[in-house]
């Protein structure tokens, strides 16, 4: 029996009442591919059987990963299979979509962030995301920008706000190029600040996890490698969670990759997930190994 | 020899071809541009004869006297400035956060059947003939309180306004990219809070330009005051006695018997122009430039 057959009699949606459980540290549980994570690593999220659809539509089919904390886990794979939309329900941002639903679990430091009372407005709050295109807020000025999330929380006292703003601008490495500019227009930065801007703006809430969806691929060359950078440094205090169809930049910056690949279904399944290393150096399957040499995608 | 020959025949075709459309492209491109000038025409005529016939009656006295008797020369039209400038105010004041809040639920909350229904009766308002509505307040408010004012004529521009600021603020929120809503919803923002604080002011340079283009249109509205707010040939700032305005005061003295009127009406027609440009260009210079959203 292949992986994909084994996952497509997976697709049920999780029982809404399975037992809350604790994942402090990786549980060794039953799956068709082991997690890569040595064992007693952190677990940030753990994503059990996560399908989404849009409307009748599959477009993740059941996929479980272990999201080790403090480290980057990239997801790759070609055009349509599934890894944005999978991304985006760790941060209940799929729901969006009109129609959509997701199937499954998924626990963020033991809480479930699908149980029936849970206000997404705050899992967005402990899981943050940069999106594909540098989207600042227009309207607001460089320091605007990354105080909107501590504003919408509710907080007032300006000189924490100027603080922290101080904070996230110099882990996001854009505090030197803009400090004596904060009160321009966000829009006013080139693409590659704008996108570091967003990543200020995302951390200044301080975040559990960081969902990169694509951070790169409106950048240039240069710009990309100071994100990429900006990546290896922010692993220290953030989980991180990157798509990419950019396989050499999965291997620059990620410790864990996962491959995804659309299923004969036209929904996405994880095909195989491993230490970044191991996975370009040794896959363990046979597509994996045609998509990273190049053969398709 | 033969392929040569094939050659030259084909240039040749393709040669009268290529003149043709050249030919055709200069006859669309002047028959457009000479559409662009029978557009434009009109509005230089109208500004050329406005300042012709208006601006000798733009006096000092005519901005700050009230009408004299019928007949009598001289006199200004004070209480229709006063008039117009309130009752357009107090309709503004009235009717913009009820559009606006229209707008807002049809643009976050509308996108639906109740959306749809609730758009097509808005499009029936808008459509609806601006003395139809005058009528309406007339029986609604000036029939009961048995006298005509200028609340009830504020009440007909809010109405005549509603329509026209609704649907124009609900295609400036849709216009909002779908990205800043998605950064603001991922830093834990309820929806409220972004439609505020992020849509909003983003799509606000085109709802102001939106309240503009409602304030022209009814400041220059004399049909729906004819049976609200009457007229009023002294000054008055009560809004519960019947006002005057410059647009019925324009038809007034623009259908009488005496010269002087026809020439006040010429310089109110003039002034009425004037202050909605001035109105208009300051607050986009004010608002309008603030954000450029790019794209």
């Amino acid at each position: 029996m292949s992986e994909v057959e084994i996952l497509e009699g997976r697709q049920t949606e999780a029982r809404a009442d399975a037992p809350a459980v604790s994942t402090e540290t990786r549980q060794a549980g039953p799956g068709p591919m082991a997690d890569p994570q040595p064992k007693g690593t952190p677990i940030a999220i753990s994503a059990r059987d996560v399908s989404a659809w849009y409307g009748p539509k599959l477009a993740v089919s059941g996929i479980s990963m272990e999201i080790a904390a403090n480290a980057v886990t990239a997801l790759i794979g070609p055009s349509g299979c599934g890894k944005s939309t999978y991304i985006r329900c760790f941060n209940r941002m799929h729901e969006f979509a009109p129609n959509a639903r997701v199937g499954g679990q998924i626990f963020l430091e033991g809480d479930n962030i699908y149980a029936p009372k849970v206000d997404p407005a705050r899992v967005r709050q402990r899981i943050g995301m940069v999106f594909q295109k540098p989207n600042p807020f227009p309207t607001m000025s460089i320091a605007e920008n990354v105080a909107a999330g501590l504003r919408f929380q509710g907080i007032r006292s300006r000189s924490e706000i100027a603080d922290r703003v101080e904070s996230a601008l110099k882990q996001a490495a854009l505090w030197d190029e803009v400090k004596d500019d904060l009160k321009k227009p966000g829009m006013a930065l080139s693409g590659g600040q704008q996108q570091r801007l967003c990543i200020a703006r995302t951390i200044a809430v301080e975040p559990e996890v960081v969902l990169m969806d694509e951070p790169c691929s409106a950048l240039d060359p240069v710009a990309t490698l100071k994100v990429e950078d900006l990546m290896r440094e922010l692993a220290e205090r953030y989980t991180i969670v990157i798509v990419t169809h950019n396989m050499q930049q999965a291997a620059r910056v990620s410790d864990y990759t996962a491959f995804l690949l659309m299923g004969d279904d036209g929904a996405g399944h994880l095909v195989e997930y491993g230490a970044t290393q191991d996975l370009f150096t040794h896959p363990q399957d046979k597509r994996t190994e045609d998509y990273i040499t190049g053969r398709f995608g | 020899m033969s392929a040569a020959m094939t050659g030259q025949s084909m240039l040749a075709r393709t040669e009268g071809l290529y003149r043709r459309r050249k030919l055709v492209n200069r006859l669309m491109m002047a028959a457009m541009a000479l559409a662009v000038l029978i557009a434009i025409v009109p509005l230089f005529l109208i500004l050329f004869y406005l300042l012709k016939e208006g601006l000798p009656g733009l006096t000092w006295s005519f901005l700050t006297q009230d009408p004299t008797r019928p007949g009598l020369d001289g006199g200004g039209v004070r209480s229709a400035i006063v008039g117009s400038g309130i009752m357009v105010g107090l309709a503004l004041l009235m009717g913009v956060p009820v559009a606006i809040g229209t707008g807002v639920f049809l643009s976050e909350y509308g996108q639906n059947r109740i959306g749809s229904v609730l758009r097509f009766l808005i499009e029936v308002m808008a459509g609806v003939p601006s003395i139809t509505v005058g009528l309406f307040i007339y029986a609604l408010i000036v029939a009961r309180q048995h006298h005509f004012s200028g609340f009830a004529g504020a009440c007909a521009l809010a109405i005549l306004l509603i329509p026209i600021v609704a649907r124009i603020t609900e295609e400036m929120l849709l216009l909002v990219p779908r990205s800043l809503r998605e950064a603001s919803y991922a830093l834990g923002a309820p929806r409220w809070l972004t439609v505020l604080k992020i849509v909003m002011p983003t799509a606000l340079p085109g709802i102001i330009t939106g309240v503009m283009l409602a304030l022209s249109r009814i400041a220059g509205e004399a049909a729906p005051l004819l049976f609200t707010s009457l007229g009023n040939q002294f000054n008055t700032t009560d809004i519960n006695t019947p006002m005057d305005a410059l647009p019925r005061r324009i038809y007034v003295y623009a259908t009488g018997p005496y010269d002087y009127w026809h020439s006040q009406a010429w310089a109110m027609s003039l002034l009425l122009v004037a202050i909605i440009l001035v109105i208009s260009l300051s607050v986009r210079a004010l608002f309008g430039s603030r954000v450029t959203v790019r794209q």
